[in-house]
């Protein structure tokens, strides 16, 4: 391929995309993102600049990777950490737009005309008749898709008796379909809507609120005044009674507080504290320890095969977490797990790995060292080869043995080096959410919390439980906690940078 | 090392033979197990670790075929696994090309030229990738559900989200990069600049050509760390039609439903290819990394 002919290609590719950009900030500032579409447009415009000036040449090659990095990784931390000062939770989940547009379109069911349904099939999709043989009226929709429960405005226009129609369905072909029918609200020409009020029944509605000018909304059934209370984040009447959908507001340091302050959020929340440090360290130590020690064993000469036996030894490494952690689960299982049945045969003795929290500690931290201990053993074999090897002999010619020469020359010599590894292991351990979730999902849970919480849960998979388990899906609170971990994550960082720094210094 | 040995050394090595085995027979029992558990009928343990008889009835449960159980009922597969594995291998692939796409070029950027901050730029990307994305996985999911309200394909339960989700994680792959780029002589493509080419040009017909073991490598490591990642999966997907293999391989395994046996056979069905592949990439990244453009 010619230069020349692939030359328009560049400025082809930065016009689509600049135009893709445009057209998704339109669409975001159309449904009334106003903030979220400037953010964008300052994007595109960026990118525009950058690959169109000759002074940000090298920008250009920096962009599309920093762009990335910004938009799907600094951006959702930044983001968690400000949702960690609202109340986003299933209660309070849309924004204040979308929750007024919401009550605004409920509707009630008034008195008028009545009109006999009937539904044809068309293709796959389906038309509803509309009729009143008293007043002569008939309609007759659109294709209707009826698949999904969310509201659909569907345009009636006056039915012709021309027209040809599939024959109505009976009865039980329509019951299957009355959840997405009650989402169908059918206007009329002359503007009136309806909705479904029996199986074979449509009856005329009116929308429940109305808006006032300072914002409050009236429902035109009761005359009740409702006000949206930025406080709490829902539109309350006179007397305080909440309106369901909450909306999205801030909450300044609510969030925190109930971590620090609340009794039945700190408790739990201390215990797995508590536990998440014992677990990475102990994690730590013995992936470590277990590690070392094979790679000593295994830098013995002496030793024939050795290439073979780290063959082996590395393999855990390699399959992948999801899978091992799984066959443990399962192999660990109280009732029908292998490991059990070997321990029944030996010793009679069934634990209960699962229901005991100790014993659920001790499989976690068993099974943590057999995912752990092969990347800890290449990193000190590759540590254990720059030792020169004149200490050895300096040390055989004293008379020293083995665990002299371990003791002395071998960890003094490598420990120095591995802290920094140790630190980034305690820090990938601390956030070790895959074990936890796949292993016993935080089980056994504590009797006396008001959020469930569990003996083994680590603070991530609290987390997660808080945001993405059965407590109501509380955002704001969840995205506190990972704030406070946010912080604990950067200290153990920064400490560990210095040290890597100063051996990086030491060794020049 | 000429050191005089005494007579306790012989035990010392046999000792350590004996030591080694055991503990690589004690490593290698998940493994074994899961083997025999897959050929053994019947999703619970029945006394005998070694099955008895051997049957493949969940083989073909895992491949997605039917059979016919002994009291004459068909036994359809309870979950998709060969879906699940595609579904992974989709989104692996695509989101790992497009971290190769990002990275080679950022990668460029931070070794051959000059710009302000560079320095900060480069810490900033080592500090960012010590941060989990577990941490953030809130805002991934309220980021995706809102979008997906204006645009279909980058919602929850799309694959294009979860592609974006990991595309973004490239930081560690730009340091790789860079450093592989630094061992290249700047001379090859100064050379290039002389006679003519462009920056561009000396980029892409210089400096990539060289640099294809590093880009096979870290291609490979964007990879399996997109099919083993369960975390942002686990939230952005959830019909069952759509999870990944991470996601979906839990289902065999809740209290109620307990498929030991049909999870065995998916499980190394599924495990086997992606292990192979990891070790093969552990190989090349000891000889990718090593392999500069001049030798020696």
């Amino acid at each position: 391929m010619n230069d020349r002919q692939t030359k328009w290609i560049g400025p082809a590719l930065l016009a689509l995309v600049a135009l893709a950009g445009l057209y998704l900030v339109f669409l975001l500032y159309v449904s009334g993102q106003t903030v979220v579409a400037g953010v964008a447009l300052l994007v595109v415009a960026l990118m525009v600049y950058v690959y169109t000036a000759p002074g940000a040449y090298s920008y250009r090659y920096l962009f599309p990777g920093v762009a990335g990095a910004l938009i799907f990784v600094v951006f959702p931390m930044v983001y968690t950490i400000a949702i960690g000062f609202t109340n986003y939770s299933s209660k309070n989940l849309l924004e204040f737009d979308r929750a007024t547009k919401y009550l605004l379109d409920e509707t009630y069911q008034t008195e008028g005309l009545l009109f006999a349904m009937t539904v044809h099939r068309e293709g796959s999709e389906y038309r509803l008749k509309l009729q009143n043989e008293e007043a002569g009226q008939a309609y007759i929709t659109g294709p209707l898709a009826l698949k999904k429960t969310e509201r659909v405005v569907a345009l009636a226009t006056p039915a012709h008796a021309a027209e040809p129609l599939g024959g109505a369905l009976e009865l039980r072909d329509i019951i299957p379909l009355r959840d997405p029918m009650r989402a169908v609200v059918v206007k009329l020409p002359d503007g009136g809507e309806l909705t479904m009020s029996g199986l074979r029944e449509f009856a005329p509605v009116k929308k429940l609120y109305s808006k006032n000018p300072d914002g409050s909304l009236t429902n035109v059934q009761t005359q009740q005044i409702v006000r949206p209370n930025f406080t709490t984040g829902f539109y309350e009447t006179a007397q305080g009674e909440q309106l369901a959908p909450g909306f999205k507001v801030g909450v300044g340091f609510d969030n925190f507080r109930r971590v620090l302050g609340d009794e039945s959020i700190q408790q739990p929340f201390l215990r797995i504290f508590a536990w998440n440090v014992t677990f990475s360290f102990m994690s730590v130590l013995l992936t470590a320890a277990v590690g070392m020690f094979l790679a000593v064993l295994l830098n013995w000469e002496a030793i024939a095969g050795r290439n073979v036996y780290r063959m082996f030894l590395f393999l855990p490494y390699a399959v992948p977490g999801f899978i091992s952690i799984l066959v443990f689960k399962g192999l660990f299982n109280n009732n029908f797990g292998e490991i059990n049945l070997i321990l029944d045969q030996l010793f009679g003795v069934k634990p209960p790995w699962f229901t005991d929290p100790n014993l659920a500690k001790v499989m976690i931290l068993i099974v943590n060292t057999w995912l752990g201990y092969p990347y800890m053993m290449v990193l000190c074999q590759g540590l254990i080869k720059s030792i020169p090897a004149d200490l050895y002999e300096a040390s055989a010619l004293a008379g020293a043995g083995p665990l002299t020469n371990f003791f002395k020359i071998t960890m003094p010599l490598i420990l120095k080096p591995l802290m920094p590894l140790l630190i980034s292991s305690f820090a990938f351990n601390f956030n070790n959410f895959v074990l936890i979730s796949l292993l016993t999902n935080g089980r056994p849970d504590f009797l006396d919390t008001k959020i469930p919480a569990g003996e083994t849960d680590i603070l991530v998979s609290y987390t997660y439980r808080i945001a993405f388990g059965d407590s109501g899906q509380q955002f704001g609170l969840a995205a506190a906690i990972s704030t406070v971990i946010f912080v604990m994550v950067a200290i153990l960082s920064i400490v560990n940078l210095r040290m890597t720094k100063v051996n990086q210094q030491e060794a020049r | 090392m000429a050191i005089v040995l005494d007579k306790s050394h012989r035990w010392r090595v046999v000792a350590a033979h004996l030591g080694l085995i055991a503990f690589i027979s004690l490593c290698m029992f998940p493994f074994l197990m899961i083997l025999s558990i897959s050929l053994r009928p019947g999703n619970f343990a029945v006394g005998s670790l070694i099955p008895d008889q051997i049957s493949f009835e969940h083989w073909k449960l895992a491949l997605g075929i039917s059979y016919q159980a002994e009291d004459g009922s068909l036994v359809t597969p309870p979950f998709p696994v060969l879906l699940w594995l595609w579904n992974s291998i989709k989104v692996a692939l695509i989101s790992a090309f497009i971290a190769v796409l990002l990275s080679t070029t950022a990668a460029y950027a931070f070794a051959r030229m000059k710009f302000r901050g560079k320095k900060h730029w480069m810490t900033a990307l080592l500090l960012m990738q010590m941060f989990p994305t577990v941490l953030a996985l809130i805002a991934i999911f309220s980021i995706f559900d809102y979008l997906g309200s204006y645009v279909k394909v980058l919602g929850v339960d799309s694959h294009w989200a979860l592609i974006l989700a990991y595309a973004g994680g490239i930081a560690l792959h730009v340091w790789t990069i860079k450093g592989y780029y630094d061992t290249i002589p700047v001379e090859i493509e100064e050379a290039a600049v002389v006679d003519g080419a462009t920056h561009w040009q000396a980029f892409k017909y210089v400096l990539l050509p060289m640099a294809k073991p590093i880009l096979m490598v870290v291609f490979l490591l964007a990879f399996i760390g997109a099919i083993i990642e369960y975390p942002v999966a686990s939230v952005l997907l959830h019909q069952e039609a759509n999870l990944t293999l991470a996601v979906g391989s839990k289902l065999f395994l809740y209290e109620q439903k307990y498929l030991w046996g049909d999870f065995a056979a998916a499980a190394i069905l599924s495990g086997m290819p992606i292990t192979l592949v990891f070790v093969l990439s552990q190989r090349w990244m000891v000889g990718g990394l090593t392999a500069g453009g001049v030798k020696g």
